[in-house]
């Protein structure tokens, strides 16, 4: 009984293992259409940016913080 | 207990899904068995090959067409074959995209993805350069402009010049 269990364990221990190890999973550079949309993009609606941007502002106090380059103290 | 380990690791190891990816050495699918459709596949028996995958919605892949028209242009009188691959899953964003852009080279769609799922291509676009016994002479991933453009001619100036 004892070694039934281990075995059924096992088994549930190597189907979830092997289901990890195969890359069926992964998108392959051939199926990225959904992927490279233009409604993916974060930046695609200027009015949906800004407000984001504004929250992003109001809550971080980070102007600007996002995508941009620079010293990235965060001062006002 | 230890031929339940053992019985464990095998069903691990059988599990595992293998990749066949197609690689510099291999022998690469027969074209005219894959199913292409949009165009005449031409002769390509005993011919040097380039096989392009490439997709409407992959910009380096529209950005490469006019360099590899010219490499079809070029190299097509000293016959070397150029086909373009569309791995759109879409038919009509293949149609569309052909219509529109109208590719310099023979562009055919792969339908079903049959032919780019038995090649597993690591990046889009990859372009494959078969010699005229069939094996993979030269695999380059992606579009990398002038670079790519050289590194292709040099490949076929080697290819053409080997014995056929």
């Amino acid at each position: 009984m004892h070694s039934r269990l281990i075995l059924a364990s096992l088994l549930a221990a190597t189907a979830l293992v092997s289901g990890c190890a195969t890359t069926t999973a992964l998108v392959q550079p051939w199926e990225r259409a959904t992927l490279a949309d233009y409604t993916m993009r974060p930046d695609r609606d200027p009015l949906a940016l800004a407000l984001a941007e504004h929250v992003y502002f109001s809550r971080e106090s980070a102007a600007g913080g996002r995508g941009v380059g620079g010293s990235g103290c965060g001062c006002n | 207990m230890r031929s339940i380990f053992f019985f464990a690791l095998v069903l691990t190891l059988t599990a595992t899904v293998v990749r066949a990816e197609i690689k510099v050495g291999d022998v690469f699918p027969a074209l005219a068995s894959a199913g292409l459709a949009g165009g005449t596949m031409p002769a390509t028996e005993g011919k040097i090959l380039v096989v392009d995958f490439w997709a409407s919605w992959c910009a380096p892949c529209k950005a490469s067409f006019p360099a590899l028209g010219k490499i079809n242009s070029d190299y097509a009188p000293r016959g070397v074959v150029l086909v373009g691959v569309s791995v759109d899953e879409k038919a009509s964003a293949y149609a569309a995209f052909v219509k529109k852009q109208a590719p310099p080279f023979l562009a055919l769609h792969d339908v079903a993805q049959h032919l780019v799922r038995s090649v597993v291509v690591p990046a889009m676009p990859s372009t494959y350069v078969v010699g005229r016994d069939g094996k993979v002479r030269y695999l380059h991933a992606g579009y990398h402009g002038t670079t790519t453009d050289q590194l292709l001619r040099a490949e076929l100036e080697l290819l053409l010049t080997e014995k056929s």
